[in-house]
């Protein structure tokens, strides 16, 4: 039994939006696979539940007429990886999110609950970030869409308000378009772990193939909320394929991150492997763009 | 402490094939529901907080950690266990034998969840190579076999439904 002081099962995402300004104080629950374990550890414990798990109308992966990626909040992680629109378009966000604790994990969490707990270790959200991912939230007052940038506010807090839920992540055209993306999880096991840093890493070459045109690259656990190192990005942006822009690219990664000492790892070993994630990270997806270095 | 109402609801599935229903605690996880109101024990309450995969069941065919899945969300649900794996006269599954061939019991407490994720595997019908069946197995922790009869035990079976072996 869970200590649970009181739960309420939404029907639709207005029935949840009414769910949440009739019970302001109680937690939203999805997957549960946070929740319900912290419920278990006592940090939720005895509070009351709103449950969005069975709408369906949240989940699944689809394009909007402008092009959009849409991935329902509920879509699980291994949902994610199996989706051919998100192996199409955003591969490598597949691949971050197949690297989420164990398959039982990917089958019940989901993108939505990944991101709004706010940590930045969540393996999706160094990539959304990557991605310049929006985030649409549904209220009492309709939609409102931010930046996931803007969206994280501090560690372990985002812009929910009052009656809102968080009904899907966008992924515009403009951002994913000639885009080739990879990610690298550095944990201390392969499975069931937190990441001690991750790195999300695209770009986007010339037609020919020889020049950067854009590159993005955002870390997990370098900040107290998921960052994009804007340096690095500068670098790289105009610059002819090579194996020395990727040395550069990963070495200017350290500008703009600020990782600290934790029990997981020290400060300097973050710094250490950001640079070296981000070099192979960019190196590969060079690599997966099709240009030569 | 402040006290509340007791929260009950009556939920609908179907649990081996069976269409059942039960009124629930809402406070129950899955795990609760199945071993205390219908005597699934072969769902083991390891870790209860979706780390050691001793809980596992399939539902709609998807692997879950039964602990940290409430008992009301199965509402609708086609829930399997362990024990929908065996035959109309007890006798165990293919893959259950490939557990027993391969040695890859010891206590046996990880064994009902690892055999349906093992299940999930199966059904599939792909062919996997290690390294993806090593991945697909990692959501179970095994404090005996130490993993390779486990995972030669799933190989093996999938070999044999492939038509490899």
């Amino acid at each position: 039994m869970y200590d649970i002081k009181a739960l309420y099962q939404a029907k639709s995402t207005a029935d949840a939006v009414a769910l949440r300004q009739a019970h302001p104080e109680a937690h939203i629950i999805a997957g549960g696979s946070d929740v319900l374990v912290q419920m278990r550890e006592g940090k939720r414990a005895g509070v009351e539940l709103i449950s969005i798990q069975t709408l369906d109308e949240l989940r699944g992966v689809s394009l909007e007429p402008d092009g959009t990626l849409r991935i329902g909040s509920l879509t699980s992680f291994s949902h994610i990886t199996r989706d051919p629109l998100i192996q199409k378009y955003v591969n490598v966000l597949g691949e971050a999110v197949d690297q989420v604790g164990g398959p039982q994990i990917r089958n019940i969490g989901t993108i939505g609950g990944n991101t709004c707990n706010g940590v930045t270790s969540a393996d999706s959200a160094s990539t959304l970030f990557a991605w310049d991912a929006v985030v649409e939230l549904t209220g009492p007052d309709g939609v409102r869409r931010l930046p996931v940038q803007e969206f994280y506010l501090g560690a372990g807090k985002v812009d929910i308000r009052a009656g809102e839920i968080q009904t899907a992540i966008l992924i515009p055209k403009e951002s994913y378009e000639g885009c080739f993306g990879h990610y690298i999880k550095y944990a201390m096991r392969n499975a069931m772990d937190i990441a001690t840093l991750g790195t999300s890493v695209n770009v986007r070459l010339s037609a020919d193939k020889k020049t950067v045109e854009r590159a993005r690259v955002a870390f997990g656990v370098a900040g107290p909320i998921p960052l994009r190192a804007a340096h690095a990005e500068a670098l790289a942006a105009g610059q002819p394929v090579s194996a020395e822009l990727a040395e550069r690219f990963g070495q200017a990664v350290r500008e703009d991150i600020n990782p600290r000492d934790s029990w997981r790892a020290a400060k300097d070993f973050r710094m250490h492997i950001a640079a070296e994630s981000a070099k192979r990270a960019f190196t590969e997806s060079v690599r997966l763009a099709g240009g030569d270095l | 402490m402040e006290k509340h109402e007791m929260q009950y609801q009556t939920v609908h599935f179907n649990l081996n094939g069976k269409d059942v229903e039960r009124t629930v605690d809402v406070r129950a996880s899955l795990t609760d529901m199945l071993r205390n109101d219908f005597r699934m024990t072969s769902v083991k309450k390891g870790c209860e907080v979706g780390e050691c995969g001793a809980c596992n069941v399939l539902i709609d065919g998807e692997a879950f950690n039964s602990c940290i899945y409430l008992a009301v969300w199965a509402e609708g649900k086609r829930v399997r266990t362990l024990e929908g794996l065996l035959g109309p006269n007890g006798e165990l599954s293919d893959i259950q034998e490939a557990f027993v061939e391969e040695a890859a019991i010891q206590c046996g407490f990880c064994t009902p969840g690892f055999i349906l994720t093992a299940v999930e595997i199966l059904e599939s019908g792909r062919d996997y190579t290690d390294d993806e069946l090593r991945k697909l197995l990692s959501g179970h922790l095994c404090r005996c076999t130490g993993y390779e009869n486990i995972l030669r035990a799933v190989r093996k079976t999938m070999n044999r439904r492939l038509g490899k072996a």
